[in-house]
């Protein structure tokens, strides 16, 4: 019963995506508009139960699940930015913090409300369980999977910030928001679009997280550590600081939890707690 | 804190607002006499309150972990207790002492960087108390929580009855005690160069005001009084569950704070008792409605009402003076 460290290893990096998935909306819009949302995890928990509901009431395969729930909480966020974020962008982080908190409590009730307090059960096509040999390691066909989804993903978000003209404005944005918006950078659109996506994302990533993370009503007060840890870590706005601390915390929390399940949490604050005391300012500036 | 109050002289005249707050405090007791035990609740958490409002409504730092002090000293009152040392009084004074030492130790680490990094480090830190009661289940209890203590009667007259009158009592009179010294350093050039701290930080320095150790200092107090707050509800319950120490302690309290009103020292107690009252009045209709109902409140009161009930209640105030003047 002794899994072998390159096993545990892809259980973290497969943990590590996800966790990359669901907070790198949260991490860019923290970037551009300093903007401090707890809350972003309730659009991560409305994805798994969009993708849990679709599966059980109406019978839709999983794999076209997946974009639905993206859409299904871009939605939410694309209206809830309009409404409501969009006037709490210049007031200070107490208010953000009071307002987000308790938009997460609304939905952890709104969620309890509807579909219960229990657990939900996935049933994953059977193309994507079992166990495959790679390079002699025994990994979960479900976690490769993951990796792999999330890897294109990654891949796409990097050109399309890196190559594309929308994507200039969003690192415009991000390094001087005030600046951009003298040049005739529309930083509100930008701001709006991004939410947007980003909040598409973690309704994504809530989805492919269900078989792994369980989902429940309290999804979005579980993983809020998670989230703003690999935000403060990687450092906000940075694709590759987010992805760094998501991999980090990944491996360290799995990895901590399988060999020293005595200590088991600890692992991951006192990382946080470390990493924050090296790195100020996150990962991204602390290489610099 | 835009909604706290404008930097004016400190005026250490009590109004009378405020004497017939601490008179009214005090007709309870005769008042609502079946209602003592959810009343000296009210006022263990007002003090706890009042901690935060001296970190956050005064220095500006926003924390979520700050039921770790709170839960410090609930446990080291607790353990005393259980292990023959069960006087009250003395109780109190290891508890505010272990808060302050947590708080000190930690304060190196959570009043730098900016709010989101201040946010983290207290939420990491509550956290990480937490796990450890958890783990030190043969100390702590774990789950189960600590009971079987001996807590000795008050000053050796008052023996803690089932009523809750001299929990409440009890309670009322540490909530006055430290309510002076905070309204006393509040008051002190200390308090306001932490206003100057929370309204500037950048120009304090310039000034010649140490702001690191001045964050340091009120931190620690804070931790004292959290400890403080913490024993007292070891000792009037008989009893520590581990959720002392709990996330949602922290963000109630936050809640509470600035349902209130956070700057006003006032808000804090006024928070508690209006957040615990509706708790107990709602939650035993469905906890998950309380919870909307909380959530929906928030987001409300950050549109609509900065400042909560107290600084509503000065604005109000501040307007009848100014039409009567005309």
């Amino acid at each position: 019963m002794f899994a072998s460290l390159p096993g545990v290893l892809f259980d973290g990096v497969a943990y590590g995506s996800l966790l990359f998935l669901m907070s790198i909306g949260l991490s860019v819009t923290m970037g551009l508009m300093r903007f401090i949302n707890l809350a972003h995890g309730a659009f991560a928990m409305l994805g798994g139960y969009v993708c849990v509901v679709g599966m059980a009431r109406l019978g839709v395969p999983f794999l076209l699940m997946l974009p639905l729930a993206f859409l299904a909480a871009a939605a939410a966020g694309a209206v809830l930015e309009r409404t409501l974020y969009r006037r709490l962008y210049r007031r200070s982080p107490l208010d953000q913090v009071l307002f987000s908190l308790g938009l997460t409590l609304m939905s952890v009730a709104g969620a309890t409300y509807v579909w219960g307090s229990g657990q939900q059960p996935v049933h994953l096509p059977g193309f994507l369980l079992g166990q495959v040999r790679v390079l002699g390691v025994d990994v979960g066909v479900y976690r490769l999977f993951l990796v792999a989804l999330v890897g294109a993903i990654t891949a796409a978000l990097v050109l399309l910030v890196r190559r594309t003209r929308f994507g200039a404005r969003i690192r415009a944005s991000v390094d001087d928001a005030q600046a951009s918006a003298g040049l005739g950078i529309n930083v509100t659109r930008v701001f709006s679009v991004t939410f947007t996506l980003g909040s598409g994302l973690a309704g994504l990533g809530g989805a492919l997280a269900i078989d792994v993370l369980g989902l429940d009503p309290t999804f979005p007060l579980k993983y809020l550590v998670y989230f703003l840890l690999v935000v403060v870590v990687g450092g906000a706005g940075s694709i590759a600081g987010t992805l760094a601390a998501s991999l980090l915390l990944g491996v360290f929390d799995v990895s901590g939890k399988y060999y020293v399940p005595a200590v088991g949490a600890f692992v991951i604050y006192g990382l946080m707690v470390v990493l924050l005391l090296l790195f100020p300012g996150g990962l991204r500036r602390g290489a610099r | 804190m835009s909604a706290a109050p404008a930097v004016a002289l400190p005026d250490a005249r009590w109004r009378p607002a405020e004497v017939a707050f601490w008179l009214a405090a005090v007709a309870a007791i005769f008042v609502f006499p079946g209602h003592l035990v959810l009343g000296s609740q009210v006022l263990i958490t007002g003090l706890f309150a009042l901690s935060l409002d001296l970190i956050l409504g005064y220095a500006g730092i926003v924390s979520l972990g700050h039921a770790a002090m709170f839960g410090a000293g609930a446990y080291t009152a607790g353990l005393l207790a259980k292990h023959g040392w069960g006087e009250p009084l003395s109780g109190l004074l290891a508890a505010a002492a272990v808060g302050a030492v947590i708080a000190w130790a930690t304060s190196f680490i959570a009043v730098r960087g900016g709010d989101l990094t201040r946010l983290m480090v207290t939420l990491g830190i509550g956290l990480m108390l937490y796990e450890a009661a958890n783990q030190a289940a043969s100390v702590t209890g774990g789950v189960d929580g600590l009971s079987d203590m001996a807590v000795r009667d008050l000053l050796g007259l008052f023996p803690f009855d089932l009523a809750g009158r001299t929990a409440y009592v009890y309670s009322l009179a540490v909530l006055f005690a430290v309510f002076l010294v905070c309204r006393r350093i509040v008051r002190s050039p200390f308090g306001l160069s932490l206003r100057g701290i929370r309204d500037g930080a950048r120009r304090m320095p310039a000034i010649g005001s140490p702001v690191r150790r001045r964050l340091i200092a009120v931190y620690t107090v804070a931790g004292a009084i959290a400890g403080v707050a913490g024993a007292l509800l070891a000792q009037t319950t008989q009893f520590v569950g581990l959720e002392v120490l709990g996330f949602s302690r922290s963000a109630d309290l936050l809640i509470m704070l600035v349902l209130g009103g956070a700057g006003w020292l006032y808000g804090g107690v006024v928070g508690a008792a209006l957040f615990m009252i509706a708790q107990s009045q709602l939650s035993s209709i469905n906890p998950v409605y309380w919870q909307f109902w909380l959530g929906l409140l928030l987001v409300v009161m950050v549109f609509a009402a900065r400042g909560g009930v107290v600084g509503a209640a000065a604005a109000a105030r501040e307007r009848l003076l100014r039409r009567s003047a005309r």
